[in-house]
């Protein structure tokens, strides 16, 4: 019936192998593109992103009229190439993303397994302090935060860290509490392995799939967040070139028509974002059916 | 025989308690035998006896509700009931090994073969890694795997299931354990595979001298593995003695009628099997005295009052029936 369906309704077929099957060639040649660009910012902008010259402010893209060679993609309120201030704000985007995603992981993986595997009143505490923790906003509780802490590029990764490990704690908890019960965590236990032992060797590994799966997916939540966190004025500080500060300082000249202010930046947010949530999505279908068949 | 015993259970007992504390359910109830170096002892009983429980007791590994409420678990001379956790972990994997009943799920798919059998080496005897790694392949070539030298670098999945079963036993006996405890090791294998199994066993046991607890519910196994039966019941041990006096000779109604109810070669095609009338009792609310006497087919007054105490039929021979109590004693 399904098949049927799908076979004359060519869109229907394309979405539904856009989704699961096949290599995401499209998000990862994006997340690929992004990493490269990050990487060499200092090689491939053409200017230097927080300087300007007043004299050539809101220049538009060089296909308007009004555009030169020099701002390919125009300049802002203060003459800076946007182009390259986009270039150097994936290095932002992309070192703050992945690091705070990392430190969520470990955080919530290690928390996850504890909680799971030693049971009774650790489980307890953590999995309450988890309710706590999921009750909070997670974007107010990230202001909070960053009015406590101060903003600095260092300090958005540990906020951003503390605030999304819960998601981490959780998912975690759930695959060890099923774990533990295997037969194999049985025979580790009855050949004597110590539980350090065997959180290490035997839970760990096994887990690090589903960590993975939701790492990518985090890595979309908290590249927003932090655009949402530079946007309010809480996040990375300005000379900086942040995507979310960009849209912040060029949301005042969209009326104006200075559109590529803020479409720019918005459209790489964006795109880093489905990126990393399609490949996620894929990650999820490839990795989860094979651990369950083990 | 002079020489004392390596694992001796006095009375001991197990009782699960519910979280308030209002029901108890006796798992393990006063249950003694002992085991020498090197002899085979079969536990058989219907699911729900207790006889999983006995193992865990023994290996100290109960689930947080089980206490062990009384009696003596003594191994090599020592009790190991006042064993520290650390102690434990010593001796659980060195001294004494387990077989758990699945080997599909025994191994972590994630590591190789070699690394897994090579854990108990590392965790136990500081082995390094390479030295681990060629005693693994000593340790799958003794357990009959063919090509060991490839195979210590394969993956659970890549095995079958007889394979995967041989190298749980390759895991238990990696540190020359003197008692091996397993637990229904063969119901997920085939026929062939079994009795290949279960030969590997009884050779690796004489190599070893290993003293060996097989938990099982099929008594063709016991017959022809087993030095000993523990006849299990609603968590006590009815009888308990030599597999050829008990296959013999049955004292207790229960034993007479586990084996009454397996099939013959040669028997008689008209002959029905008999089949235990009623169900297994409710272990949270036992039948009051001897808890086997709702099926028992010489059920006595006195059956349904009091339970009957342990009787030496010969030495080293026990039941529980008062049907053995001598007349004046009853």
């Amino acid at each position: 019936m399904n098949g049927s369906r799908a076979a004359t309704l060519p869109i229907a077929r394309r979405l539904s192998s856009f989704r699961s099957d096949g290599f995401p060639m499209i998000p990862v040649s994006i997340l690929a593109l992004l990493i490269f660009v990050a990487v060499f910012a200092n090689v491939l902008a053409p200017h230097d992103p927080e300087v300007g010259s007043l004299g050539e402010r809101f220049r538009p893209p060089v296909w308007q009229q009004g555009g030169s060679e020099k701002f390919l993609l125009g300049s802002d309120h203060l003459g800076r190439d946007v182009l390259s201030r986009l270039i150097f704000g994936a290095r932002v985007s992309i070192v703050v993303g992945f690091t705070a995603v990392l430190v969520a992981g470990v955080l919530g993986t290690g928390l996850g397994i504890l909680s799971g595997y030693l049971g009774g009143w650790v489980d307890q505490v953590i999995m309450r302090l988890t309710d706590a923790w999921l009750a909070l906003p997670a974007l107010t509780f990230a202001i909070f935060l960053a009015a406590v802490v101060g903003p600095s590029e260092m300090n958005i990764v540990i906020i951003l860290g503390s605030v999304y490990w819960t998601r981490y704690a959780r998912v975690i908890r759930g695959e060890v509490l099923s774990l533990k019960e295997r037969d194999f965590v049985r025979l580790a236990i009855v050949a004597g392995c110590s539980k350090r032992t065997i959180m290490k060797r035997h839970i760990l590994p096994n887990v690090l799939n589903s960590a993975i799966v939701l790492g990518t997916l985090m890595l979309g939540v908290v590249v927003v967040t932090e655009a949402a966190l530079s946007f309010l004025g809480v996040g990375v500080p300005p000379p900086k070139p942040a995507w979310g500060l960009m849209l912040a300082d060029g949301k005042k000249g969209m009326m104006a028509g200075y559109w590529w202010l803020t479409v720019l930046p918005g459209c790489c947010i964006m795109f880093m974002v489905l990126s990393a949530n399609l490949l996620g999505d894929w990650l999820r279908v490839k990795l989860d059916p094979q651990l369950r068949q083990l | 025989m002079s020489a004392a015993p390596l694992l001796e259970l006095r009375n001991l007992s197990t009782h699960y308690v519910s979280a308030r504390g209002t029901r108890v359910v006796r798992a393990v109830d006063e249950v003694s035998l002992t085991l020498e170096a090197g002899s085979t002892l079969g536990i058989v009983g219907e699911s729900g006896s207790g006889k999983s429980t006995l193992a865990l007791t023994i290996l100290r590994l109960l689930p947080p509700a089980a206490h062990i409420t009384g009696g003596e678990i003594l191994f090599e001379g020592d009790d190991l009931r006042t064993k520290s956790d650390v102690e434990m972990r010593r001796i659980r994997g060195k001294r004494i090994a387990m077989i758990l009943q699945d080997p599909m799920a025994s191994l972590n798919p994630l590591f190789t073969v070699g690394d897994q059998v090579a854990e108990p080496l590392r965790v136990h005897e500081g082995v390094g890694r390479a030295g681990a790694w060629s005693r693994a392949k000593d340790l799958l070539k003794s357990v009959r795997i063919s090509a060991p030298e490839s195979r210590v670098g394969e993956y659970p999945h890549q095995m079958s299931g007889g394979m995967r079963q041989r190298i749980v036993g390759a895991i238990a006996i990696s540190c020359a354990p003197r008692l091996l405890i397993a637990d229904e090791p063969t119901t997920s294998l085939d026929l062939t595979i079994q009795a290949q199994y279960l030969n590997l066993l009884r050779d690796l046991q004489r190599q070893h001298e290993l003293a060996l607890i097989f938990i099982t519910h099929n008594l063709g196994i016991v017959a022809k593995m087993c030095d000993q039966v523990a006849v299990m019941y609603a968590g006590r041990l009815v009888e308990w003695g030599p597999v050829t006096r008990i296959f013999d000779a049955p004292a207790h109604p229960y034993t007479q009628a586990l084996l009454g109810s397996i099939p013959r070669m040669g028997a008689d095609a008209r002959e029905r099997l008999t089949a235990i009338e009623g169900q297994p009792p409710d272990l949270a609310a036992p039948p009051s005295g001897c808890a086997f006497h709702p099926r028992c087919p010489h059920v006595m007054a006195q059956c349904r009052e009091q339970a009957p105490p342990e009787t030496v039929l010969a030495p080293r021979h026990t039941t529980r029936c008062w049907l053995s109590v001598p007349a004046p004693a009853r």
